[in-house]
């Protein structure tokens, strides 16, 4: 049935975009995306900011469900019907892509001087010799805070993970705020708010996933079941019936100001502005011991590519070299306060609560999240398993170690440098 | 279409010319892509080229232990969620065909519409509309079993390990309980009422009447509805991806054989698709398909006893 429907819709979207280039006299470029959430943005204040810089060249952007964004594209790009620009996942999807022949190098750019090698991590090969996909943004995770309930306890910002655990007791006896929101039915919540958020702390960001790609640290070490210890304490703190309660739901516990903390990507920023009618403040993941250096995820999460055999090369990189621009860079990161910019730019930004998570640059040590690189490319897939481990750990259904060594034994069974 | 007589005739062209359509037609959409199925399960992408390499996908399907253990979780989620359906949806589906068909009931077309109705419902609509009913936040099932005291019994059920599947499956069959239901209820009034009234003669009336005479009367009709129940729950994939999401938590409690396909053949987050391990579990799926069914048309239906009026 799916997958019935999905070659009609391929079909049809084939045909409209043939229609769409017969009729155009200029360069058209079609952006294949998985933000759809960014339409209206890119339609008034991204697409014509770049055409009116650019006459004889049109932007359609075309975005589809993240969730079938993957598969969908794949589909098309092998039927030859995928648009002339494509964002890019970080790493191995776009890996893949670019593996395949689907998306152009983009390595000798104008544009791509502006970024740096982090930045550039997620769309280059395991060497790091060539570039596919130009850097949009990145994604840093913390939590956000309901002020006006912290001001109300009397609760100060928690810097290490005793205080921020007093300050869930406290919550949770005042009895007027759920302490915490986050449920584990959708199960992502767990691991990326949860175990990526908290976890670069214990295994020191960069150093830690370095060392785990490489084969020295296995994933039953102590400074990677710990995050699973700590999430395992968080269970106490979330709301009655957590278990069942999604992600839509958590963002609504928290924007209707019934839950004091709400472990958090910085994506969520522009939509808790739109919702939330109190005040929030946010505060980086707190440190195991007063005193220890912090390590924040700060996940290069969007970027955008060629599609190898698009008609229109020269717009299409045209395009790609503004992406690189600063115009580009202090349009996007404005427009979407929490989709930080990857480039060497000093974008100035409007937004507290975005100014807060990017100001942790600058005091805390930055990192990816640890399974997107190289260690998510086999199956069984350690992305995936560890969203399963981090609910199962929260719900209590399965102890750190457990699912330390579960995950290790995975990993160990197709991962070379583990075995 | 008796052949004594005649032992030379002309070919019959129109026969090919009226089947034409239809076959063309379902050749092309049914039969091709399953062939085509098959065949891509017998192969494997290495270094971007498709290989032929035999039964080695199911090799790898049933005897890698991490496959294996994941394919078992769906089939076996899968025959209970097919068991909650045969011992729920089928059984209550007869009683309300036969509470229908009593003439002494009133309101009985209000009845019959109300419990067919969500039948024609979207999966993702009922899906999310069960899913909003038992929400331990916003739903009313809590406050619900509150008014009356029951608080206690509730629990996030589609959180649970242990309750999700069963959960689920209740949810199926409440939206499909209409159709065993009609069909029974068509069958109940296909039986001629002569029957009846000598039944009545004879002195059997009541219950005695209904498991004596009305029930061996549709036994066929309840063959078909357990061999339609068990081809759409074996093919089920809708419910549960629209509630529980491709990754069908808690903890792979409610991953069913669709649910599991579709992981593999389209990917999901970072783990990206794999037509042939996807195509080597879709042929799985239809050859126990194939099986359950061959099972019911050759050892069941043949001996079932029919009765013409």
């Amino acid at each position: 049935m799916t997958n019935k429907a999905m070659s009609t819709l391929l079909l049809a979207s084939t045909i409209l975009a043939s229609v769409g280039l017969a009729n155009a006299q200029d360069a058209t470029l079609t952006i294949e995306s998985w933000r759809n959430d960014d339409l209206e943005i890119w339609q008034s204040k991204i697409i014509p900011a770049f055409e009116a810089k650019h006459p004889g060249i049109k932007v359609k952007f075309t975005p589809s469900a993240p969730a079938e964004y993957n598969g969908v594209l794949n589909s098309k790009l092998d039927a030859g019907s995928a648009g002339d620009l494509i964002t890019c996942r970080p790493f191995d999807a776009s890996l893949a892509l670019y593996e395949a022949g689907h998306l152009a190098p983009v390595t000798d750019l104008e544009g791509m001087k502006n970024f740096s090698s982090v930045a550039k991590s997620g769309w280059s090969t395991d060497d790091g010799s060539v570039q596919f996909c130009v850097p949009m943004a990145s994604v840093i995770h913390g939590f956000i805070y309901n002020k006006d309930a912290f001001d109300e306890l009397g609760l100060s910002v928690p810097a290490t993970e005793a205080e921020l655990f007093a300050a869930l007791d406290k919550i949770k006896a005042d009895g007027n705020y759920i302490p915490m929101a986050m449920g584990t039915n959708d199960q992502w919540e767990a691991a990326t708010m949860g175990y990526q958020n908290i976890g670069p702390n214990y295994w020191k960001g960069e150093e830690g996933r370095l060392a785990l790609i490489s084969g020295e640290h296995k994933l039953t070490d102590e400074v990677w079941t710990k995050p699973y210890e700590t999430l395992a304490r968080w269970k106490d703190y979330l709301g009655d019936g957590f278990e069942a309660q999604t992600y839509p739901d958590s963002q609504n516990m928290f924007t209707l100001g019934r839950a004091a903390v709400y472990p958090a990507g910085s994506w969520e920023i522009s939509g808790f502005n739109n919702l939330a009618d109190f005040k929030m403040g946010a505060f980086p993941p707190p440190v195991p011991n007063a005193g220890d250096e912090c390590y924040i995820s700060d996940h290069t999460d969007i970027a955008i590519g060629m599609n190898a055999k698009t008609e229109n090369a020269e717009a299409a990189k045209t395009f790609l070299n503004w992406v690189g621009s600063e115009e580009f860079a202090s349009l996007y990161a404005n427009a979407l306060p929490g989709f930080f910019s990857l480039s060497d730019h000093t974008i100035a930004m409007d937004d507290p609560l975005a100014q807060e998570f990017v100001s942790w640059r600058g005091k805390c040590n930055s990192t990816i999240r640890s399974t997107y690189q190289i260690l998510s490319r086999g199956t069984p897939n350690l992305e995936n398993e560890t969203w399963n481990a981090s609910a199962n750990v929260i719900r209590g259904s399965e102890s750190p170690a457990d699912a330390g060594k579960r995950l290790q034994d995975g990993l160990a069974s197709w991962y070379a440098p583990h075995q | 279409m008796s052949t004594t007589g005649i032992s030379k005739r002309r070919v019959r062209w129109h026969i090919a010319i009226f089947l034409a359509p239809a076959v063309l037609v379902y050749t092309a959409i049914m039969i091709i892509p399953l062939f085509g199925t098959l065949q891509l399960s017998l192969f494997r992408e290495i270094d971007q080229k498709q290989i032929f390499v035999g039964l080695e996908n199911f090799r790898t399907l049933l005897g890698d232990p991490r496959w294996s253990e994941t394919f078992w979780n769906a089939l076996g989620n899968n025959s209970w969620f097919f068991v909650i359906h045969m011992l729920v949806q089928n059984p209550l589906g007869i009683l309300f065909a036969a509470l229908l068909s009593s003439p002494r009931l009133r309101f009985s077309a209000f009845y019959r519409t109300a419990i067919f109705v969500p039948t024609i419902l979207s999966f993702v609509i009922v899906g999310f509309a069960w899913k909003l009913i038992l929400s331990p936040l916003w739903g009313i099932a809590p406050n619900m079993l509150d008014a009356v005291g029951l608080k206690s019994l509730f629990a996030p059920w589609l959180g649970k390990p242990e309750y999700a599947l069963t959960t689920l499956g209740l949810i199926s069959v409440w939206q499909f309980i209409g159709i065993p239901m009609m069909l029974i209820y068509a069958a109940l009034l296909s039986i001629p009422d002569e029957v009846l009234e000598a039944a009545e003669c004879d002195g059997i009336t009541g219950m005695q009447q209904f498991w004596k005479i009305k029930l061996p009367l549709i036994l066929p009709s309840i063959g078909i509805i357990s061999i339609l129940t068990f081809v759409g729950n074996f093919n089920a994939f809708d419910l549960i991806y629209t509630t529980q999401g491709a990754l069908a938590g808690p903890n792979y409690a409610t991953d069913i054989l669709g649910t599991f396909l579709y992981r593999t053949f389209f990917g999901f987050q970072l783990q990206l698709g794999d037509p042939n391990m996807g195509s080597a579990i879709a042929s799985l799926m239809f050859l126990i398909i194939l099986a359950g069914v061959s099972i019911y048309l050759f050892g069941i239906q043949t001996r079932l006893r029919r009765y013409q009026f």
